[in-house]
């Protein structure tokens, strides 16, 4: 059964939730492109496209999609790294784009970040014990001695010998790098944390490990947890509720259990049946789905899925289908469904 | 008489490195049986990459060395062959197909001209001839207007189309052979789908053998007949696909089924993996017994002393463990 305290059923209020901790309103961000040198402005890529949706205090919502469907842009969004087109995020009922930037800096102090690439984000030239001090210099936290030894204790904590703070990024390993990662995000005690595809460039016997540090963590800080990834047995394993994302929209949004046993959408279903199962004795239902991703530039009438829906009917092209709920929490972008 | 299409024995590659030779590939063992698949399952650093490319002999010398082996292809040791020679199996009668197709196709050459150029140079085809071939193998694996496709270049294409072309360019002069290196470990899984599909009906169409690598055991277990699992550069474990996973013998096989996630039987939340502890033991580490011992939770004593063989235990099915052989202590 389903861990964690029970979620809010209600259906997405027009303002920021009064309970959630995060509350994501009619976010856009559009890339502008041209197309050569004097090539015609105006057109943009349509990354995250009218996104909206609660995030509960202790709760893990993961964000599944294929490359290009916007999740990574949406994780980025809500901690403030890009400025959004439109839209809104709340967090704590503080819209967070009106913060100037000291208040922005001490929102940062809530809301963290972990990266895909545990090599790419930590300085090569910085001590493991000078990354992980840096943010309690930078908001000003405690003394000297007392940085010290919350660095210690945070490395204890992601099951790193203390005794690796003079020791440089290139001397550890993959996974022992990702564990660097949670425990600079948890430096700062966040309520927040946007874990963007953080076991993905991880060996598979190393990609447990991490996913069980993460949960452990989320449970002791009663952490907020946005878990972005494209692997939908992980995301299934970790969350609470699922957002399913395609060219830059929410189509689906469900408690996990109920997500996974019975999709809405015609894409979750294709999600579902294209993952492999370790078993070559397990009973599938292929779903080939046709073609590839349309251009997130030329975004084609009606429903985003058309073009690759193997139950589309005409009247798909006739409206680009809200997120409207089917059952109590569990909401699809789907006439069909309805 | 040897009934397989590849037979690998012994086969030794080592890199030298300013810390220590590495020994990549430490005496393997693999044979690939006619018109079957053979899946390679391993995590970085456990030699499977570098076996496909000293089967390929593409193993840049220095800093790496096949040291012994013999690779049996149709009854010839590629080992035995001069570069010229081995440069009429590669491509022609093995193929290989890699991770990113975007680094191994050429940016500057139209993707239907990279095609042409392996059919001219293997199958002496005119220029006219390997032009119209070329868009009968893109129209072979799928790829909607074949024609105007290929006088596109490598970066117009997605990363679906792109393995596309790789596979067509794999299978353009009708291999016995292909190796698949994690093909589809960079592309989406709605894709990945469509390429297991394509690969899956070209071989059983044009009668290929095929050896291919992953780390996903979904995948392998979704398209391979037979399956070697390796770890620090030895198989350690060997068997038919559905006897391989319905009786897992090593505790390195058994741990990675375990600690998997999987969204048909995952309890949710709340639920903790089964996680292998540990790390791979680091190329310069020496360790006399089996390499696995230091994250296995069965090890006994004997285990740290002396390496284990590889052994057949079930039918058809061998393992190099001692627990598994039945050792106490």
């Amino acid at each position: 059964m389903d861990a964690g305290p029970l979620r809010s059923a209600e259906p997405i209020t027009a303002g920021p939730s009064k309970t959630a901790l995060l509350s994501v309103r009619n976010l856009k961000k559009y890339f502008p492109i041209r197309k050569g040198l004097w090539g015609r402005p105006g057109l943009r890529v349509h990354a995250v496209d009218d996104v909206s949706f609660d995030l509960q205090r202790g709760e893990i919502l993961g964000l599944v999609g294929e490359s290009g469907c916007g999740k990574s842009t949406t994780g980025r969004l809500i901690l403030r790294l890009l400025e959004p087109t439109s839209g809104e995020v709340y967090f704590q009922n503080e819209n967070i784009f009106n913060a100037d930037t000291r208040r922005m800096r001490a929102l940062r102090r809530e809301m963290q970040i972990i990266f895909q690439d545990p090599y790419a984000s930590l300085n090569p030239r910085l001590t493991i014990g000078a990354t992980l001090e840096e943010p309690l210099i930078i908001h000003k936290t405690g003394n000297r001695s007392e940085r010290r030894a919350r660095v210690r204790q945070l490395l204890e904590k992601v099951g790193l010998d203390p005794d690796v703070v003079n020791r440089y990024p290139h001397e550890f390993s993959g996974g022992q790098r990702q564990r660097i990662g949670v425990a600079r995000a948890l430096t700062l005690n966040p309520k927040l944390i946007v874990a963007d595809e953080p076991v993905s460039s991880l060996d598979v016997s190393i990609q447990a490990q991490v996913i069980n540090l993460l949960e452990d963590v989320q449970q002791e800080y009663a952490l907020s947890m946005i878990f972005i990834a494209h692997d939908l047995n992980i995301v299934r394993h970790i969350s609470d509720r699922v957002a399913v994302m395609y060219l830059g929209r929410i189509v689906e949004l469900g408690p996990a259990t109920d997500l996974y046993r019975q999709p809405l959408h015609p894409y979750t279903e294709a999600l579902l049946a294209a993952i492999p199962i370790p078993d070559p004795k397990a009973k599938r239902t292929r779903i080939l789905l046709e073609g590839d991703l349309p251009s997130p530039v030329n975004l084609p009438k009606g429903c985003r899925f058309y073009s690759r829906c193997p139950k589309r009917i005409p009247d798909c092209l006739k409206e680009d289908p809200p997120l409207v709920q089917i059952r109590p929490g569990h909401s699809a972008a789907c006439i069909l469904a309805r | 008489m040897n009934p397989a299409v590849l037979s690998i024995k012994n086969l030794r590659t080592q890199f030298h490195t300013d810390e220590g030779i590495v020994h990549a590939v430490d005496g393997i063992d693999l044979m690939v049986r006619p018109g079957s698949v053979l899946g390679i399952v391993g995590e970085s650093g456990s030699g499977k990459s570098v076996t496909a490319l000293s089967v390929m002999r593409l193993i840049p010398q220095p800093p790496g060395r096949i040291v012994s082996g013999e690779i049996w292809f149709n009854g010839t040791d590629l080992m035995t062959l001069k570069e010229a020679e081995m440069q009429k199996v590669r491509g022609k009668r093995i193929a290989m197909i890699f991770q990113e197709p975007m680094t191994s196709l050429n940016p500057v050459f139209t993707v239907g001209n990279q095609i042409s150029e392996m059919l001219r140079l293997h199958l002496k085809l005119s220029r006219k001839d390997a032009r119209d071939r070329t868009i009968e193998l893109l129209e072979l694996v799928g790829i909607p207007s074949a024609d105007r496709r290929s006088k596109e270049y490598p970066h117009q294409l997605s990363g679906g189309m792109r393995q596309r072309v790789m596979i067509a360019m794999a299978i353009s002069c009708n291999p016995d052979l292909i190796f698949a290196d994690e093909p589809t470990t960079a592309l989406d899984v709605t894709i990945q789908a469509q390429i297991l599909a394509l690969l899956e009906q070209l071989r059983e169409r044009l009668g290929m053998s095929l050896v291919l690598i992953s780390h996903d055991l979904g995948v392998i277990a979704e398209v391979a007949h037979e399956v070697a699992i390796m770890y620090a550069g030895r198989i350690v474990e060997e068997a038919g696909t559905e006897e391989l996973f319905a009786h897992p013998l090593h505790p390195y096989t058994q741990g990675l089924l375990a600690s998997l996630p999987r969204f048909d039987k995952s309890g949710g939340r709340g639920e903790r993996l089964r996680a292998i502890p540990g790390a791979v033991p680091k190329w310069t580490e020496h360790l006399p017994g089996c390499k696995f011992t230091p994250r296995c939770s069965v090890a006994i004593s004997h285990c740290a002393q002396q390496e284990p063989p590889l052994k057949e235990i079930r039918p058809g099915h061998r393992v190099r463990c001692w627990v598994a052989f039945g050792e106490q202590t």
